[in-house]
């Protein structure tokens, strides 16, 4: 495996929990709703999947926990913000608190236990393409599932009714209420799929990124999911280069340090974070594409007529 | 009144409709019909229960008791959606088109169903000729003037083919000619057999759309009439219960004053995504006389507004000058100590917080004006209680007391309160925006005698204004905004609605404005 392989090949296991985490919470802030709560949802599920996994050995059953995991967390957060139309930020902020807390208490007796590792895809044929093969053809699911649910919500949301709907809700609950359309339904729907989708981005990361359980093993990727939904404008395809690139920065600045070149550690560790910001806002600087793509009750309770 | 008589069932019938939020009976038994071809006027005073009564039918609430009748077959109408099913079709007055989406995005989505891109893009074209409501299905409604807006909101209504439509105070937001246009196209619907229920509160335009009218007040059917009958005065008198006090306009003094407010040249940049820009503004107030700027509601009030309470500063000096001084980089305090007063369109969130008491909001607007109530830093809430009793007392403010939120009054309580506040400070200048917007008739006239009187006693007011009704009441000269750009304030005699129509719709306007 030559360098460049192998430099290609952590970029793309590094920026697939962020993209998936990502995805996750456009569809929820597309509708309205602001979770802050995707860095617990995400510790939870890396939690959950790691000890399906553990207990069964199969991998599949990893995922699957890791999904619902993140769905059982956001429910509450549904429960509180939705029904009782409580403070989204302090409430996702609580979801997070509580996902990192609880998930070092219940993932305790996990730390230093052996995991299971996701198989990686082998097409016949096409994964033993020198160079191509290895980094296009050998990923495990997920990172495929990532691409393809990026895919699937930009054709939701900007190719069915179901997605005008959604967005519309995002944009003004009250007209969309007035029209006779479900709001808080719709928000709860949202609201699990982007708990389903941190819950795999931590599955990902207990099953394949690092296959073992280690308190804290998220180190923030949720937070920085969270960032790119707002730098990419709400954009799912924006997302997806936001994540990459994110993903490209990191790792190179591992690989700077590595070979030990002489700049600071804590300027390459800052990198990836400055470069995201950079060329995201200069791509968000068209003011009419932002402002039509920013759903404006973002984080807005929607309490309906009495 | 006169039951009509024909064979047929009306084509709306709501019979004996209560409807309670909490302690608050919104709809007593309220009854009404509406035939086919007619153009029926619901009329009342904010809160009389007009839009209770609007959303009952419109499946957006629920009555307590009481039944509907479509065609004379009793019907329930569950959900909004149900009622389009019926051919029941509503024109809201504001606040229900998805500004970042496209004009065929939001019709789409008061659709029952999903149609085709193409098909319906072309239906749309064909509903907006035959109407006479040109819109283009592809232009993004955040671009759209107000008038515009309010047709994708018709032939989004159309598209369903109502049999019934409700229309929720449609011209409020529109020139004299751009009514007079949705009058001709409201005729021909009706003609076509619907029926239309009408809310608005210009009663000479009710009086000349519609046969029959239902007056509500508190919640009850006071009297069902023919308003063409009646004149503006009876049928306010109606809404009201009471007769209006008519507002006393003493003719202005022959030699107005030296001017206590002198605006040369303004123009600034839009201040945020969807902000009108300001162009070269240029304006006189003097001592003594009331200056009214009318203008369709999006066309730079609120931007003027904020240029000239120093929310927003001028770009340069020598542009703003308050009793002479130049204040153009100079903020809201400075300006209220050079003796201006603002009250602004807004009144919860902006005028007042909602949450804080009446004395707490004296302080907020005066706490900077040199009267001493804040002393070191600390608060003299002795002072501002005093200050808040006598503009209660003054304003004859109801349901009120220094230690009640801002929010527990109504509107036009609040408003009396609001106004109170800055005339208690006798400015020599007062700027005020939308000064009865949302306010009943009573404090209405109220609020419109003390701008007078504070002219004629000597300041400068400066109102701006949607109502152009209030406008020729008060004002002695008229300037008209539009597309930030401001005509030239000429007096009242010489200008009639159809000449500020003109205005309103950009006659004055140089190249500049057009977009």
């Amino acid at each position: 495996m030559t360098m460049l392989q192998a430099v290609l090949l952590t970029i793309i296991t590094a920026s697939t929990p962020l993209l998936l985490a990502a995805v996750g919470e456009l569809v929820v802030e597309r509708a309205g709703v602001l979770n802050l709560g995707v860095e617990g949802m995400m510790a939870a599920g890396a939690m959950a999947a790691f000890a399906a996994g553990h207990y069964t050995g199969n991998p599949w059953a990893g995922v699957l926990a890791g999904a619902l995991a993140g769905m059982i967390m956001v429910l509450p957060f549904a429960f509180l913000t939705q029904t009782l139309a409580t403070n989204q930020v302090a409430t996702g902020l609580a979801l997070t608190l509580l996902g990192l807390g609880l998930s070092g208490l219940l993932g305790e007796s996990f730390v230093g236990q052996p995991g299971v590792r996701l198989p990686r895809l082998h097409v016949p044929g096409l994964s033993d393409i020198p160079f191509i093969g290895p980094v296009v053809f050998s990923h495990d699911i997920l990172v495929y599932a990532s691409f393809a649910l990026v895919a699937a919500v930009a054709w939701f949301l900007f190719g069915t009714r179901a997605g005008l709907i959604l967005r519309a809700i995002g944009v003004n609950h009250a007209a969309a209420h007035a029209l006779g359309y479900p709001v808080i339904k719709v928000r709860y729907a949202a609201i699990l799929f982007g708990g389903a989708l941190a819950g795999l981005a931590g599955a990902y990361l207990s099953l394949s990124y690092t296959p073992q359980w280690i308190e804290n093993m998220t180190a923030g990727r949720g937070w920085i999911a969270l960032a790119l939904v707002v730098f990419a404008t709400w954009r799912p395809l924006r997302v997806l280069g936001g994540a990459y690139l994110f993903g490209a920065v990191w790792i190179m600045g591992l690989y700077v340090q590595a070979a030990g070149f002489g700049v600071p550690s804590q300027l390459l560790t800052a990198l990836p974070y400055i470069v995201t910001i950079v060329a995201l806002v200069i791509i968000s600087r068209n003011r009419t594409l932002t402002l039509t793509n920013t759903p404006a009750s973002i984080g807005i309770p929607f309490v309906p007529d009495r | 009144m006169k039951a009509p008589d024909e064979t047929s069932a009306p084509l709306l019938q709501v019979r004996g409709i209560t409807r309670r939020f909490g302690a608050l009976v919104a709809n007593d038994d309220v009854s009404l019909s509406v035939k086919a071809g007619e153009i029926h006027a619901l009329l009342g005073e904010n809160g009389a229960g007009k839009s209770t009564l609007v959303k009952i039918i419109y499946g957006a609430l629920q009555p307590d008791s009481g039944e509907i009748l479509l065609a004379g077959e009793p019907v329930r109408i569950a959900s909004p959606a149900a009622a389009r099913e019926m051919g029941i079709g509503m024109v809201f007055q504001h606040f229900s088109l998805f500004e970042p989406f496209t004009v065929a995005e939001n019709i789409r989505l008061a659709l029952a169903a999903d149609e085709d891109k193409a098909a319906l893009d072309q239906r749309i074209r064909e509903v907006s000729r035959q109407y006479g409501l040109p819109l283009d299905p592809g232009a993004l409604v955040a671009d759209l003037s107000v008038g515009e807006r309010q047709r994708v909101e018709i032939v989004r209504c159309l598209l369903a083919d109502p049999r019934i439509i409700i229309l929720d105070e449609p011209t409020s937001v529109l020139t004299p000619q751009e009514a007079g246009e949705l009058f001709v196209t409201l005729r021909k619907l009706a003609d076509e057999g619907r029926a239309i229920i009408y809310i608005s509160h210009r009663l000479e335009e009710v009086r000349a759309l519609c046969a029959s009218a239902t007056i509500l007040r508190h919640g009850k059917v006071v009297d069902s009439l023919d308003p063409r009958r009646e004149t503006a005065a009876s049928l306010a008198r109606l809404m009201v219960g009471a007769d209006i006090h008519d507002v006393h306009a003493a003719p202005p003094p022959d030699m107005l004053g030296a001017p206590l407010l002198h605006l040369r040249d303004l123009t600034l940049p839009p201040d945020g995504p969807f902000g009108v820009p300001l162009y070269g503004i240029s304006l006189n107030v003097r001592a003594g006389e009331v200056v009214a700027i009318a203008g369709v509601a999006g066309n730079g009030q609120r931007e003027l507004f904020r240029a000239l309470s120093g929310e927003r500063l001028a770009q340069g000096n020598g542009v703003i000058f308050i009793r002479g001084e130049d204040v153009s980089r100079k903020g809201i305090n400075a300006r209220r100590r050079a003796g201006a007063a603002f009250a602004p369109e807004e009144r919860l969130g902006h005028a007042c917080v909602p949450l804080m008491t009446l004395s707490e909001n004296i302080v907020l607007s005066r706490h900077a004006t040199g009267e001493g109530l804040v002393r070191r830093g600390v608060i003299d809430y002795g002072k501002a209680r005093e200050i808040c009793d006598r503009v209660i007392r003054a304003n004859d403010v109801r349901g009120a007391d220094a230690g009640k939120a801002a929010a527990a009054l109504s509107g036009g309580n609040l408003q009396k309160f609001i106004m109170g506040r800055e005339l208690d400070r006798k400015p020599a200048l007062f700027i005020v925006n939308q000064p009865t917007w949302g306010v009943d008739a009573g404090a209405a006239a109220l609020i419109r005698q003390q701008l007078i009187d504070l002219a004629r006693a000597g300041s400068a007011v400066l109102v701006i204004s949607q109502d152009l009704d209030e406008i020729f009441e008060i004002a002695d000269r008229i300037a008209v905004i539009s597309r930030g750009e401001l005509s030239a304030a000429q007096p009242a005699g010489e200008l009639d609605r159809e000449k500020i129509g003109l205005l309103m719709a950009g006659a004055h306007e140089t190249a500049r404005g057009a977009a």
